[in-house]
Order: C-alpha cells, then structure tokens, then sequence
C-alpha cells in the first residue's frame, strides 16, 4: 500500500518476540531507511530468484522489479520445514516459474538437489539468493560451476546500519567490505560464507540470555503479560 | 609599565578540582571529574590577571570572551557569565569537559610561565553546570529572515553552526542519522567523561533556539543533497563527522571478540551495554583486554573495559612520548590500572574452535629518526615477535569520514585517500551553497576544532544567504 512500509519478521529473539505483541496504533521508538545500496535490476534474460524463510518477503520484491523489467523470472522458495514457507501465492502470480523446497521435505523437494537437476536443463543470466547464509552459500556453490553470475544479500549483525561500527564487516574476494555500506548485495562466489557464519554466532549466549531473562519476567517491561 | 601597576599576588598553584578515587572510578560510569564548587570556582577565577591583550583567547578556536566571562563569574553574575561564552561557544558544558585547554587557551595564559595557567576549562564547567541547575536564558534572535538551511549531523559541528544560524534568523533543519543527537559527544564519548544527561541538555538548548531536530534521518540514502536543495534549503552544512572505522588489515581480524573502537564505543555508550540485560545491546569482554591504538578513543576504550571489569592493556606502536592522547587522560587511565606497552603493533590474530579470538601474534617495533615535520616513523624489528593471550581486542586507531554523502552527491569533491569533503578556510564545498567542516572535513580531529569549522561555515553561510538575492 502506497505511504506504507511492510516488514517481515521470524520471532527469533527478545526483539522480535517483543515486535510480535505490538497491537494496532502502538509505537516503536525509531525506524530509518532505506539503508544500504539499491538491487541492480535490468534486463539480464532468464533470472533465477531464491528466498529463505523470512527473506521470501523482500525477495519477491526483487522478483516483481525483475519481472517489470523483462526478464524470465523462476522462482525457489526454500525453508527448514513447511510451516515457514510463506507468501506462496504471491511468488506464483508473479514468477514465470516456482519451485518450493524444504530442508526435511515436508513441502515440494527435499533440499537443493532438485537446483542441480534444474541448472543441467536450464541455462539462467543471473541469480539472486536472499535467505539465511547457509542457503545463500548452498546456492551460491551450486551456481558456480554453471558460472551463473550469482548476488546474495548479506544480513549479518549491525548496530547502526550505517557505517559506524564495522560488526556487518565480511571477507569479500579477501578484501573486508561492510554489509551496510558496501552491501548488502555482494557477488556469492566471492563471499567468505563461513566466516560471516561465525561472525553471525557471535552473540549467541547474550541473545539467549536477553530472550529467557525477557520471558521469565513476563514479557515486556510496561507489565502487560504475554497472552 | 609594570612598575606602575601594584604587583598583583599570583598563586601559582591552580585550585585542584575533585575527583572520584581511582580505585572507586574504576568500577564505575558515573563522572570521574566532580567539578568545582562556588568557592572553588571564584578562588581559581581570582588568579586571572585580567590581560589588556589576552593571550588565552587567541588559543581559543571558537573565540570565547575568555577575560570578560572570569570577570564577571568573579563579580558573580553567573547569569551574565555564562551568556558571554554562549555568545560565541553552544557548547560549553562540554567543552569545559572535553576541550584540550592544555593546548589552546591555558597554553597561551600568561600565567603559565609562573605557575599553572589559569584553569579556563574547570571555569567555563562551573558555569554550564551552574546554568543547569539555575534554568536556561534563551538569547535574542534576530528577525526571521525566510530562509531554510539543512544541517547535516548533530554533532559538535553541526550543532555549532546550527546555534550561530538560528540566531541570525535562519530557518534551521538539523539531519541526524541516530536515533539521538549529539554525534560523537553520545555514541563516542563515554559517560564517566561526558554524562549524556549534559550531552542531551545541550542539544535541548539547541532546539530551544528554535532548531527542528529529525532524528534517525539519513541524509543521502533517505534524501540526498540535491533533493534538500530542490526542497527549498538555499544552504546545507555537513558535519556528519569521521564514523568508519579503520582496521588493521591483519589476518584474522574478522574474528569474534575483535572490536572497532566505534563498536565498542557505541554499544558501551549509547546503546548502554553496560546495563545489559536491562538494555538489549550487549557486549561480550572477557577477562584480558588489549586496545591497540594511543589517542584518547584508545584510551576512552581501555577505561571503559576496565569498569566493565576486564584487565586492559595498551598497545601502541610508537613511545610514550609519542601517545596523541591528552596526557590527562593517560595518567587517569593509568592511575586506574591501564598497562601501556609501547613499541609493538599486531600482524595476526588467532581465535578458538567458536570463532572467537584468543591471542595475537605481535612485533616490536622501533622508531625511526623524525622526518622534516618531526613526526618519528616506526619500523618491525626483524625477528622480535612475540604473543599474547587475549579474550578481547579493540581497534582505536582511527575513524575516516563516513562515505555516504560523498557517494550520493553529483560534484561534491572530495579526497580519495582520505575520504575528507574538499573545503576552502571558510568550509566551502565545489558545490554552491553547500558547505562542511569538523572531521568530514579534516578527518578525525577534536570536538573543539569541528565546533570552530561549524562556526567559520555559519559565517560563511551568513554572508551567502545575505547575498543571495
């Protein structure tokens, strides 16, 4: 809707969780963006696009743009389980073509050898993955042979998102780039996956702690409870 | 000349100002200098000889009234007191705070060749603070002149330039990226230096003055320059500061527990890290800090690791004599249990099985004779490496002009190696209308001299706007 933003969110972590009990008309404190460097879209010709989970939502953006832009769109939508796929009828109205895959095969294929399968039949221009960074290195390293010029978008940890801290920093073809900055677009077959996997981890106890510590004491500081 | 005059006595010994017990200061973030109390303040205010030519002013790169305000504080119109440095300085709860007067004004006091310079600084905080407590006057304002001009980051310089415009009947739109105001006086500065209550009383006399301040405003993602200008500003300032940080480009930094000054800085400081859980933001410390830099982010790091309280230690690549730290803050540092190692610099770090760093590989360095500006150079000693144990790094060796602005605007020079914004001595950028100064400008600098540039742009801006038909 025009003069609106959407956001898209997994309840992960205190935040999120905290993000899900808002009610209608109720505030967050602070918003800012767009941040980070526009998506290049143009004419590439047949263009695969594939989302994971919560970043089927901005990907099917990407695939709307690219569509408008000419090209032949076909579309993964990919998750650990079923119940996180989402925006499935979205993707097929206005994809050319879409696959769904699960890690456990409780929806569509089970896992990414169908890729495989579909890049020996089907030469793509371009392909754009956005999703957690083990898909986006999956993806990323099943492209490569086929030499499919492949973008991924980073969503490492920021604070600021806007230069200033340097956590979002990843190995890109060994130089250090910053996702918010210099991303959050970078070419996959240069990315140093899994040190952006580290990298990602790195709060891990902290965030756990902050989630029980947020839970036991009943949800949220104004002392609404968790219905 | 001199004879003529009765021979003032000079105390030479300046009147000591409180602080909280190393010991104690260290444990904590509450401010670690007290202030000076009523008696204190005129005691020290009585040591001014009231110079025909006053020296300290010339030191002053804002050009505050130096004799005239001590005159008054000593005569104890604190009101009028503190409206005379608001004359020329917005700032001054801070800068009585932060500014380095050993260098500036108090180096050129003449009574520093007797005894201690007269303690401008200690001076100008009695009387912010005495303003805080007593109620802000708002100054006269000049008639409203119809024209709009965009500040861009409400930092020192920002916020200088933005207090001078409004005064002079600008319509002022100040653009700050955060979610608060004050730049680096918020997310850089820590609290036990710069409580952010004052920080924020600051930038609320800002607005006082009739300055509209949005927040979490991104300028050149959200809007860009042009657009602003297309949108009816007929001037923009840039003072959106040196916030990219620069790393070592060691192998291994990536690693977990490895830190930008900026990251350490922000989470500590303005997200309040050192309240988690209470806070969301957290930070993760260890036992054995080492913060690898020597100018006084280095040194705000190491102190605030310890009252976190981890073991820190410095590592600097040159000597003690050579650290751009204010000596002041060395020896508080030190004074809190700070371990300076001198003359070694890392080339890689290592970390365990989780990614997280667990010690460096390092090599002593020597210094090399001064080149034609006296500044000594350092080279590897060959084969002198050594390691250390660590469980957290900090990277404090400086911060380049964040890169947005220049990206996003069509003509506006600026230096490739440096990353700076191109300005003439009044901040003057290649395009018209559009100025810059503070560390955008210099790269990373003092709160002090940003508030100069934001000043000498503001002028400069004036005179353009007067101009402009």
């Amino acid at each position: 809707m025009k003069g609106t933003v959407s956001f898209a969110f997994h309840e992960v972590g205190k935040t999120t969780k905290a993000l899900g009990l808002l009610n209608q008309g109720e505030c967050i404190d602070n918003v800012t963006g767009p941040l980070g460097n526009p998506s290049e879209v143009k004419n590439f010709g047949k263009v695969l696009c594939v989302g994971g989970s919560v970043m089927i939502a901005p990907m099917l953006l990407q695939v709307k743009a690219m569509k408008e832009a000419g090209n032949d769109v076909t579309t993964i939508l990919g998750a650990r389980t079923k119940e996180f796929i989402m925006m499935e009828k979205e993707a097929k109205t206005i994809s050319d073509k879409v696959y769904i895959a699960t890690d456990d095969g409780t929806k569509g294929y089970k896992g990414l050898d169908f890729l495989k399968d579909l890049l020996k039949k089907e030469k793509f221009d371009r392909c754009v993955v956005m999703g957690p960074v083990i898909l986006m290195k999956d993806v990323s390293e099943i492209t490569k042979p086929y030499c499919i010029p492949t973008i991924i978008a980073t969503t490492p940890i920021m604070i600021d998102g806007m230069g200033m801290c340097g956590v979002c920093r990843v190995s890109v073809d060994g130089k250090m780039q910053f996702g918010c900055v210099d991303g959050p677009e970078f070419d996959g077959h240069k990315v140093d996956f899994d040190g952006l996997i580290l990298r990602q981890r790195t709060m891990l106890p902290e965030e756990r702690l902050s989630s029980v510590l947020w839970e036991i004491s009943g949800g949220c500081k104004c002392g609404r409870s968790k219905a | 000349m001199a004879e003529a005059k009765p021979k003032p006595k000079l105390n030479k010994k300046a009147v000591e100002m409180a602080k909280q017990e190393p010991k104690v200061r260290a444990k904590n973030f509450s401010e670690v200098a007290l202030g000076y109390n009523e008696a204190e303040a005129l005691e020290e205010a009585s040591r001014c000889l009231q110079c025909p030519k006053p020296m300290c002013m010339t030191g002053c790169p804002v050009e505050v009234p130096i004799p005239e305000f001590i005159k008054l504080l000593k005569e104890k119109k604190y009101s009028e007191a503190i409206a005379m440095i608001k004359s020329k300085n917005a700032l001054p709860a801070v800068c009585g705070r932060v500014c380095p007067q050993e260098v500036q004004c108090q180096a050129k006091c003449i009574i520093g060749k007797m005894g201690d310079p007269l303690s401008i600084g200690r001076l100008e905080r009695f009387l912010a603070d005495w303003e805080r407590d007593n109620g802000y006057a708002l100054p006269q304002k000049a008639v409203p002149t119809g024209k709009k001009v965009a500040i861009i980051g409400a930092g020192p310089a920002g916020l200088t330039a933005a207090a001078d415009l409004v005064k002079l009947g600008h319509e002022i739109t100040m653009f700050e990226a955060l979610h608060v105001g004050g730049g680096v006086l918020s997310y850089g500065i820590p609290e036990f230096r710069l409580p952010k209550a004052i920080v924020q009383n600051e930038v609320a006399y800002i607005q006082k003055l009739g300055v509209d301040l949005r927040l979490g405003n991104l300028v050149g993602r959200i809007h860009t320059i042009p657009e602003l200008m297309k949108n009816g500003y007929e001037a923009v300032f840039i003072g959106s500061g040196a916030g990219l940080p620069q790393f070592t480009g060691c192998p291994g930094e990536n690693l977990g527990g490895i830190y930008s000054a900026n990251e350490f800085l922000i989470r500590v400081n303005l997200m309040k890290a050192f309240q988690f859980p209470d806070y969301d933001t957290p930070i993760r410390i260890g036992k054995h800090v080492v913060v690898i830099g020597g100018g006084n982010v280095a040194m705000d790091c190491a102190r605030s690791s310890m009252r976190l309280g981890a073991e820190a230690c410095l590592l600097y690549r040159r000597s003690r004599a050579e650290l751009p730290a204010r000596h002041e803050e060395v020896e508080n540092a030190e004074e809190e249990g700070l371990v300076c190692k001198f003359l070694g610099a890392p080339i890689e770090f290592y970390g365990d099985e989780s990614g997280w760093v667990k010690g460096m590989k390092c090599i002593a360095m020597e210094l090399t004779e001064p080149d034609a500006k006296g500044r000594r150079g350092v080279k590897e000693v060959q084969g002198s490496e050594f390691t250390m144990d660590v469980d957290t790094v900090i990277i404090a060796i400086g911060q380049t002009p964040n890169p947005i602005i220049q990206r996003t605007t069509d003509g506006l020079q600026s230096d490739a190696r440096h990353g700076t914004i191109c300005v003439n001595e009044v901040g003057k950028t290649s395009l018209d209308g559009v100025y810059a100064g503070g560390d955008v400008a210099t790269g990373a600098a003092t709160v002090i001299s940003a508030m100069g540039a934001g000043k000498r742009a503001a002028k400069a801006m004036h005179e353009y706007l007067t101009n402009k038909k």
